[in-house]
């Protein structure tokens, strides 16, 4: 046995071991342990929107291999899955299904935005579809930047998540907590897209004299078309 | 009709063919920059028909409006639908269009005659307002039913409307830098009519679609009499390769009515690359199609050089260059279209992963050319961005005249024989030349339907003339079919490589320098290649200005969809996914 000056290893809770027990007890906290556990097996939900599906598809593949990281487990249901990867343009259209599969995806869940597009709504954001950002309906926890982010992008935000999931403690995070987490409501295909939590605000933008840029065209959907 | 008029040598007017067929009824485009005729409104059916039936034009390509807005009352004041039509047998295009007013857009639809109108038809509906009438079902398209407004037209703004042509004075150096959002009300890219109440609001865009589903659903007789369900699969479903989806009525597990419901990708490609200048287009188109981004450069490139002319001709070297670009792109997708029809076909993702394998080496020499792996932006007005690396030619023809068909073979060799393969595939989803021609299918959906159309040799572009090779066909039309047609194509287009990278020039790879600003003339034009999924079209107009009056997508993916409830009525809830995947669609590219 040397007589070295006991140095804190990684997983030390600041704690001594005595020298004869240290190869075979470690001390830790419940906290690491389980975020180990959690930031190994983060189950992504297969779900692309757009181009950058692609790259997502191809860092599972092969060559980049997601296996590496415990992730490549991509379930095509949101009752399995902890991590939303929202990979593409979120669309006006597509966002009630994507608050929807939020909502339906158990604690923990995370959600990360790859690329410009669901980050702040990318080359598109002009457009009268588009939604600046899938941030503006549900938390975002990782944004990736980029349009297409490379796969190594793409890995670099995965680790960031493992980094985030290292931080948690077990007494604080949201799922532990008394209070149910209320689900987020599901916007609603109006004249255009309709946030039930802005119905105070979009009643007085509607009820304004002239709304900026508001369409000149009368809608004239609802009735049948003439056939 | 002008005959009497003595005609010297100026050359105005002698009558077209079809002037002298339909006396008063059609008359030709003389705008400048324009071709094909304008058809009265109230004789387009007629004139379509004969069109069809005694000239032999039975391709309808496209179909799309156009506004032509002015604020002023005694402009011009009207919208144009414009109509691109071809023969299967191979030739140039017949134009012709109708004019009507904006404010009473009413159209006679040719769906009775060109099954294939029906999406774009309603895809005119929904984005300009335009009532086809007869149309069996006019309902929204890329939009929902209830949205306020045609959004295509020139007087429709977006809620982000920041000038009505790029570039944005706030992005110009001394421009005030501010966050588009903040300028709205409700932080969102959101508009309201005035004093719309959101509180009760009911959707009805699923409820039209479900009475149009029960609608078209046939009725079916089996011997056990089941209730009929409704089941939706997608937009969030494994195997409809993305956001796509589809509602289909089912009698036991038989279907008898399937109805595609789209645009949960639409992101106003249509109108963002009317406002950006005619360059600024260009890296947008890579992102339609986003496997081939290369192949969908090619096709916007082609339309806008053949606009400017001879100015914008490009060189032998970026000729070259151009083709072997498309033709790896071609393998790239098709590579991608077969591993991910397999894991449709239940081969989950292995088969994928060794497609993917070789599809990242071609992605490797993207990112070496144009810098990026799949949004290459990589060709100009006139040529490409830049040249090839050094070292990159010797990286190809290795891969072209090795590796590749090293692997290809294998993929035929394991999979095409395989048995779950051939059941599964063989006789599911038949389409017959004629439906396929009708419903205006293209690339490897018509090919593998028995109609040898290839674009690249109906109606040659750039330098395809120069090469051998053979126009695939298979004689099924089926699931089977399509996916060997893939195989095949693979195979001819390593031969075009082979012969491109044995003839490459040294060279100029620009004609002229690369402008920030290019002057495109006043007119209008149709460009097409044919793309990995078929026949990619660019319509666009000019009025001479730094950006297109009209920026049209023929989308091939949107396109081959028309013919998909065709394709599934009569077969298996598991066959739907198959027959989807053997289309091999791309969302980006049929929302747009
Ligand atoms: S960020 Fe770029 S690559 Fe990703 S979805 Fe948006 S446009 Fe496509």
């Amino acid at each position: 046995m040397t007589e070295k000056t006991v140095t804190p290893t990684v997983n030390s809770a600041g704690y001594d071991v005595p020298p004869e027990l240290r190869q075979s007890v470690a001390i830790t906290t419940l906290d690491k342990i389980w975020n180990m556990g959690r930031r190994y097996s983060v189950w992504p939900m297969m779900f692309g929107l757009a181009c950058c599906a692609i790259e997502m598809i191809c860092t599972a593949a092969s060559r980049y291999d997601l296996a590496r990281f415990g992730m490549e487990v991509m379930r095509p249901s949101p009752r399995q899955s902890d991590l939303m990867i929202v990979s593409g343009t979120v669309t006006k259209k597509m966002i009630p299904q994507i608050v929807r599969l939020y909502n339906q995806m158990p604690e923990p869940k995370y959600v990360m935005a790859m690329g410009a597009c669901a980050s702040g709504g990318g080359p598109f954001k002009e457009g009268y579809n588009v939604v600046s950002g899938v941030d503006q309906y549900i938390p975002v926890d990782v944004y990736v930047p980029g349009c297409p982010p490379t796969p190594q992008a793409l890995l670099h935000g995965l680790m960031k998540l493992q980094e985030k999931i290292d931080r948690e403690s077990i007494t604080k995070v949201r799922w532990y907590q008394k209070d149910e987490i209320p689900a987020i409501p599901v916007p609603i295909l109006g004249p255009d897209i309709i946030d039930p939590r802005d119905n105070a605000a979009i009643r007085e933008m509607a009820s304004r004299k002239a709304a900026p840029a508001a369409p000149a065209a009368q809608p004239e959907t609802a009735e049948a078309p003439a056939a | 009709m002008s005959e009497q008029t003595p005609v010297k040598e100026a050359p105005a007017n002698p009558p077209t063919e079809l002037e002298k067929r339909f006396p008063g009824a059609v008359k030709r485009d003389e705008r400048a920059g324009y071709e094909g005729h304008i058809v009265e409104v109230a004789k387009l059916h007629e004139v379509a028909a004969a069109i069809r039936d005694e000239m032999g034009y039975d391709f309808l390509s496209s179909v799309t409006a156009v506004d032509y807005y002015s604020e002023a009352p005694e402009g011009e004041n009207f919208i144009e639908v414009v109509y691109h039509l071809y023969k299967s047998t191979g030739g140039g295009a017949l134009v012709y269009r109708v004019q009507v007013p904006r404010d009473d857009a009413v159209v006679p639809s040719l769906v009775d005659l060109y099954p294939g109108a029906d999406f774009q038809e309603r895809e005119a509906w929904d984005l300009y307002g335009v009532k086809f009438e007869g149309h069996p079902d006019l309902r929204r398209i890329l939009l929902w039913e209830g949205f306020a407004g045609h959004p295509m037209r020139k007087d429709w703004k977006e809620p982000y409307f920041e000038e009505d042509v790029k570039p944005f004075k706030n992005r110009w150096p001394e421009g005030q830098v501010y966050r588009i959002e903040d300028r709205n009300p409700v932080g969102k890219n959101v508009s309201y009519p005035q004093g719309f109440d959101p509180e009760g609001f009911q959707e009805t865009d699923d409820p039209r679609m479900y009475e149009s589903l029960e609608r078209s659903s046939q009725d079916f007789v089996e011997r056990i009499d089941t209730e009929q369900v409704v089941v939706n699969l997608g937009p969030q479903h494994p195997s409809t390769h993305g956001v796509f989806r589809m509602a289909v009525r089912m009698h036991g597990e038989t279907i008898v009515g399937l109805k595609p419901v789209m645009g949960y990708l639409h992101r106003n490609h249509e109108q963002i690359g009317e406002r950006n200048t005619w360059t600024m287009n260009m890296p947008f188109t890579d992102r339609l199609d986003y496997l081939s981004s290369m192949s969908n450069n090619f096709g916007y490139a082609l339309a806008v050089e053949k606009l400017i002319g001879e100015k914008a001709a490009p060189p032998e070297r970026a000729e070259y260059i151009r083709v072997i670009m498309a033709e790896l792109t071609r393998i790239s997708n098709h590579l991608w279209a077969i591993g991910f029809l397999l894991n449709d076909l239940g081969a989950f993702f292995t088969p994928a992963l060794y497609a993917i394998e070789e599809r990242e080496l071609i992605l490797d020499i993207f990112e070496a050319t144009a810098g990026s792996r799949m949004m290459c932006n990589y060709f100009r007005f006139g040529g490409v961005a830049r040249d090839l690396p050094e070292g990159i030619l010797p990286k190809i023809k290795d891969l072209v005249t090795d590796r590749l068909p090293r692997k290809v073979e294998e993929l035929d060799l394991y999979l095409s024989a395989n048995e779950l393969v051939r059941s599964r595939g063989e006789g599911v989803g038949v389409i017959t030349p004629e439906e396929a021609i009708a419903f205006s299918a293209a690339g490897p959906v018509l090919r593998a339907s028995g109609v040898p159309y290839d674009v690249r040799r109906a109606d040659p572009y750039s330098i395809y003339d120069r090469f051998k090779f053979d126009v695939t066909v298979r004689q099924h039309g089926d699931v089977y079919d399509r996916y060997m047609i893939r195989i095949d194509e693979i195979y001819q287009s390593l031969s075009i490589l082979r012969q491109a990278l044995k003839d490459i020039p040294e060279g100029e790879i620009m004609n002229g320098k690369n402008p920030y600003q290019v002057r495109v003339p006043a007119g209008e034009s149709y460009g097409r290649v044919e793309g990995p999924k078929g026949e990619l079209g660019f319509y666009i107009v000019s009025t001479g200005k730094a950006n297109p009056h009209r920026y049209h997508v023929r989308a091939p993916s949107f396109i081959n969809l028309t013919i998909l409830e065709k394709m599934c009525v009569g077969q298996k809830i598991a066959d739907v996914v198959v027959n989807l995947g053997s289309i091999d669609i791309v969302l980006g590219e049929v929302d747009r």
